[in-house]
């Protein structure tokens, strides 16, 4: 049976893990390699690694670390920030990257995910999508969830789906760095009516939370980083109680 | 132990080249047929559409020499549907070395299960044979596709998603899985390391 996935995110800058609660707040959570091969050993699904300081000249370190990576580490693995043209996509497919992940870029120029899913196939494009709830509305923001625009959740996810992404990251802004829970409304609805696969993320603080997410949620998979980095849950154990309670993980 | 890793203009062939590294193997990605037919052993990768694939195999005429291998030889994701007789992605002939169609999943009634197959799933019904041997217990392999073969007398093992197909297939010195075994954790090396250690000589197809 299709197991749900766990799936840890590194944050990086200058070739460096850290998580901000809210984008905001940096703390550094170690070597990206290291830390990908112990969640890798600890039984995470996939990886996600998002440069938050990419930016053209920081390419290349970038492409770096996603060889190292792809060399040492056994499982799939996205990658994403500051990602804009085919040329970027190109140069991380062939260090190794399984997937990319675009946010901005999608938004600024949807089309651009036509292009990827024509050039690359669907299986290697993930589009993220900030979200954040205005007056009762979701709506999609950008540049790390600061900046809104006038698109409406769940329209967006829909036009992504029929454009070619392969999945969809949907990180909900009001949940992320709360440790509360995701956002399960949202999610299932997105979730429930896409025919692609939905990451959630933002908001994971228990392991309740998870079992959540994958049952009224319906995601397929839910990434979280900050409890992962600092050990407030571990791979294993948030596996054994999932399997406990009837939720499908690979062990 | 040299690995001829085939040429087609796949996605992500460089994880199967690394994984091959860390087994301890040279690789050699290549679409030329006199390194292809002298290397060791012989792993069709990949990732991509079924249709322009093969036109890229026939412009070179590697058709040809992919059905001639004598060696071990190994086809991944589109590697086991293209070396099938027929897939219906663009409705492609393909290479012919497996009596086995390849069809598309068709989301099921219940619209619970979504197309493509992302993920993490388990291998079933595995028959004895030396690329299964001493396998870990946890049979779980990362799947990405959206057309699988259909189940046949060469399934060596199969996997349940929508329906059951085959997972796995075995004819003479050709082996094909349909996840990722350079993907799939301890799992797909422990495959990966058993297709290695095949003996050289095994009898052939053609």
């Amino acid at each position: 049976m299709l197991t749900k996935r766990i799936i840890p995110c590194l944050d990086i800058k200058d070739g460096r893990t850290v998580k901000g609660v809210n984008f905001v707040e940096l703390r550094d959570a170690g070597d990206p390699v290291a830390l990908a091969k112990l969640y890798s050993e600890q039984g995470a699904d996939e990886l996600v690694f998002l440069d938050i300081t990419a930016t053209v000249d920081k390419r290349k370190t970038l492409v770096d670390l996603v060889t190292q990576v792809a060399k040492e580490v056994r499982i799939p693995f996205t990658v994403g920030g500051g990602i804009g043209s085919v040329e970027d996509v190109y140069s991380l497919l062939a260090a190794g990257a399984d997937k990319i992940s675009i946010n901005s870029a999608a938004v600024a120029q949807p089309e651009l995910v036509d292009t990827l899913a024509r050039e690359f196939g669907s299986q290697c494009v993930v589009v993220a999508i900030d979200s954040r709830q205005m007056d009762g509305i979701d709506w999609v923001h950008t540049h790390g969830g600061r900046k809104a625009t006038s698109r409406q959740t769940r329209a967006w996810a829909k036009e992504l789906a029929d454009r070619g992404a392969g999945e969809i990251l949907l990180t909900s802004m009001d949940h992320d760095g709360t440790k509360a829970g995701f956002a399960l409304e949202l999610t299932a609805a997105i979730s429930g009516a896409l025919p692609i696969p939905i990451i959630a993320s933002g908001g994971a603080g228990t392991k309740v939370h998870f079992k959540e997410v994958f049952t009224s949620g319906k995601a397929d998979a839910a990434l979280a980083a900050s409890i992962f980095h600092f050990k407030e849950i571990e791979i294993p154990e948030l596996k054994t109680y999932l399997s406990d309670e009837g939720v499908v993980v690979r062990k | 132990m040299k690995v001829a890793l085939i040429k087609y203009n796949a996605g992500n062939v460089q994880s199967v080249r690394y994984a091959l590294e860390r087994l301890g193997a040279d690789t050699e990605l290549t679409d030329d047929p006199e390194i292809i037919r002298s290397a060791d052993r012989v792993i069709f990768p990949g990732q991509g559409e079924a249709s322009s694939a093969m036109a890229y195999l026939k412009e070179r005429k590697l058709d040809h020499v992919i059905r001639e291998i004598k060696q071990p030889f190994l086809g991944v994701c589109l590697g086991l549907q293209l070396l099938c007789t027929h897939t219906e992605e663009n409705n492609t002939t393909c290479l012919g070395v497996f009596p086995v169609k390849v069809k598309r999943f068709i989301p099921s009634v219940r619209g619970q299960e979504k197309v493509p197959h992302v993920g993490w799933n388990s291998l079933e019904n595995l028959v004895n044979n030396p690329l299964l041997k001493d396998l870990p217990d946890s049979k779980f392999m990362y799947y990405v596709h959206s057309y699988f073969a259909e189940l046949g007398e060469h399934t060596l093992a199969t996997t349940s998603y929508i329906q059951d197909f085959t997972a796995i297939l075995h004819r003479d010195n050709f082996w094909a899985i349909q996840a990722h075994p350079e993907k799939s954790s301890v799992f797909g090396e422990k495959l990966l390391e058993n297709f290695l250690a095949l003996p050289s000589s095994l009898p052939h197809l053609y």
